[in-house]
């Protein structure tokens, strides 16, 4: 048996498998930031706060209404993406023609007061959720949970669904056709403004969706979302802004180094992606996907 | 600034007459600071505040002729933004007690800033058992539990049963080293062994990584020493990862009632750990519970919040006695030489090192089906006496017992 610095390839093995299940949900919302900055041109600073309510919704649908994990994974992104709908059509969309500086303030101002509502209703320690897919699998080199293969599963369908939606079907070519010369495209008779709605939507409903996803692995607490949230920006900056594909490539590529770095030196480990991004920055500021503009 | 004085006297006389005079500025000024927003919120927070008031009121301080008044803030788990809070109440506020502070990094702070401007801490959050060794000061009372307490009390029950093998999973700053530290003391003087520790990053979101490296390890005991959400995931992605099913169990070293609430029984089940408090555990206790969870929107209270009604009730009957709350080591010496009694913590004592001695328990969190009513979590196993639950006075290293 070889060694790898003095880490056993069975533990090595199994760090990178749990890196590209972290990854994964990098992947899935820093796919929907790329998503909303790349249509809207808004960085979306409520994008934690929207994953923490879909992990609050499913809870709510289980303890309230009794719906179990596999109805909430469809209902809780649609009700969260209709509440982002609606904070578009009431704020966000007056401030589409200023700097993306408001649009930050705007949304992290949001954030602040979505979290405080929900840790002054429930407390900040957290609620307990069920894992509805419990054992799992022994393999070689690790016990893998049945949950966490889902994850990996259903985040790559989701991210690739994405990304073939925009890049190859008709009405992703509205989509990008829109953030280049809304005008143009709105003179051909397209209604851009209920475009760029049903996409903030979408992207909202891509954050609530990881958030259920997430709520069986994780503390469902209200601040799940901030801790995350600075992480998947950077995620979002080192592949690109925009950048669909840089979006889902760096959040899985980073997961994985970051396991890595959980197993040769762990008090890095929370820090190793913002000086993946210094560097990346420094070398390629648009980002490793991005084309500067 | 003369007439803020003047103004300030004559709010003084006019408020209860001559008597009040002798307070600094006439009014007793508590201060409560915690977490009020974060990771700790629940832990003591807004009901931190609450308990303060509480025993402000049980106290019967208005009918005694004391003017009390508890003010608060958020320190959000940062040393520097609780050092500035503690010099801007000490400083300018007219602050005469800081109470609670949660979060060891923040409360060593605190506990240097009182010690300078001769002030009082009443520390019932923080776990770092060096507040009463290393750190020790002639201004501060480390009141509810400490990491060397919850050490000695998880870690000899589990060596004792068999779990000789320990791996930690350490929360990375002053507080998790403090705790890893002690309980490897305990489990080492026991008889057993540490094969291994990892740092995490806090606070943290996905432990598999870590738990499997502690699986890897083969220790039958994975000890945590961490505490809110940290613990929480850790045991949530134990429980995930088939760690307690391939027959490695975890040590919580910091849990409280919160934490269970927030696992849930189903997976909390069967866990150990060392409290200073508990609500079931008597009438009085019932009661204050009752209370406090009709005015905290059905949270129960946890250890600290107990904590704080307790040693403020202490405080306020040092500062009546001495009939001054001016001089802050004073006050901490009077509360040294008398005994301590309320209807929560019931008769305890002061050390000259500031640790105040009460009967620690162990407990184990109930399965689902023996829990009868809300929030009922916890059976105790075993009393542990407040000589037995503490750091013997010398092992301490506190500067002022070797001078007496």
């Amino acid at each position: 048996m070889f060694e790898l610095l003095g880490i056993p390839p069975q533990a090595l093995f199994g760090q990178l498998l749990l890196g590209l299940i972290n990854g994964a949900f990098y992947a899935m919302l820093s796919l929907g930031l790329a998503v909303i900055f790349g249509l809207l041109n808004v960085i979306n600073f409520t994008h934690g706060a929207q994953y923490m309510m879909g992990a609050f919704a499913a809870w709510m649908l289980l303890e309230w209404a009794g719906v179990p994990y596999w109805g909430a994974l469809v209902i809780a992104p649609i009700v969260v993406g209709a509440i982002g709908i609606a904070m578009e059509r009431l704020f966000l969309r007056h401030l589409y023609h200023l700097d993306h500086l408001y649009g930050l303030l705007l949304t992290f101002g949001l954030a602040l007061i979505i979290e405080g509502v929900f840790r002054k209703q429930f407390g900040s320690t957290g609620l307990p959720y069920a894992n509805p897919l419990p054992g799992g699998t022994r393999l070689d080199f690790m016990f893998l949970p049945w949950y966490r293969a889902w994850i990996v599963a259903a985040s790559l369908a989701i991210c690739l669904g994405t990304w073939f939606m925009i890049e190859r079907t008709k009405l992703g070519s509205y989509l990008r056709a829109a953030t280049e010369r809304p005008d143009l495209v709105q003179a051909f008779g397209i209604n851009v403004p209920r475009m760029i709605t049903l996409t903030y939507g979408f992207g909202v409903g891509l954050a609530a969706l990881a958030g259920v996803l997430a709520a069986p692995a994780y503390n469902v607490n209200p601040l799940m979302g901030s801790n995350l949230i600075i992480i998947v920006f950077a995620v979002v900056v080192i592949g690109g802004m925009g950048s669909i594909m840089g979006a889902i490539v760096t959040g899985f590529a980073l997961g994985i180094i970051e396991g890595l770095t959980k197993v040769f030196y762990p008090e890095a480990s929370n820090t190793v992606i913002f000086i993946i991004m210094a560097i990346v920055l420094m070398l390629k500021p648009a980002g490793l996907f991005g084309t500067p503009k | 600034m003369q007439f803020k004085y003047l103004a300030v006297s004559a709010a003084a006389l006019l408020a209860a007459g001559s008597a009040q005079a002798q307070y600094s500025d006439g009014v007793i000024k508590i201060g409560v600071l915690n977490d009020q927003s974060g990771l700790y919120a629940d832990v003591s927070g807004p009901g931190g505040t609450w308990a303060a008031k509480k025993a402000v009121e049980d106290y019967g301080a208005a009918a005694k002729g004391l003017k009390v008044e508890v003010v608060f803030a958020d320190h959000q788990n940062k040393p520097d933004i609780g050092s500035n809070i503690a010099r801007q109440w000490y400083d300018v506020d007219k602050v005469d007690v800081i109470v609670d502070v949660p979060t060891s990094s923040v409360a060593l702070a605190i506990n240097q800033i009182t010690k300078e401007k001769n002030k009082v801490f009443l520390g019932s959050g923080p776990a770092t058992a060096d507040l009463t060794g290393p750190a020790c000061s002639p201004n501060t009372i480390h009141w509810t539990y400490d990491t060397w307490a919850l050490a000695n009390g998880t870690g000899k029950a589990i060596v004792q049963t068999g779990g000789k093998t320990w791996f930690f999973l350490t929360a990375d700053y002053a507080f998790g080293h403090a705790l890893e530290r002690d309980t490897k003391a305990v489990v080492e003087a026991n008889g057993g062994k540490t094969l291994g520790a990892v740092r995490t990053p806090f606070p943290g979101t996905d432990f598999s990584s870590f738990l499997l490296q502690a699986q890897a390890s083969k220790a039958q005991i994975i000890g945590l020493a961490n505490a809110g959400g940290d613990t929480i995931n850790s045991i949530k992605q134990a429980a995930e990862f088939g760690i307690v099913e391939g027959g490695q169990k975890l040590a919580g070293m910091l849990m409280f009632i919160t934490d269970v609430h927030a696992l849930g029984l189903k997976t909390a089940q069967g866990l150990n750990f060392t409290t200073a408090w508990y609500w079931d555990l008597n009438d009085n206790n019932r009661a204050f519970a009752k209370e406090f969870a009709a005015a905290n929107g059905g949270k129960y209270p946890t250890m600290v919040h107990a904590g704080i009604y307790s040693s403020v009730i202490h405080y306020l009957k040092a500062v009546e006695a001495l009939k001054s709350d001016a001089d802050g080591a004073a006050v901490v010496a009077k509360m040294k030489s008398m005994p301590s009694e309320d209807k929560l913590f019931g008769k305890g004592t002061i050390r000259e090192d500031g640790r105040h001695m009460h009967t620690m328990y162990l407990v184990e969190v109930k399965k689902p089906s023996e829990s009868k009513a809300p929030w009922d979590y916890l059976t105790v196993k075993k009393e542990i006496p407040a000589e037995q639950a503490f750091r013997p006075l010398n092992e301490g290293g506190c500067p002022l017992v070797k001078k007496s």
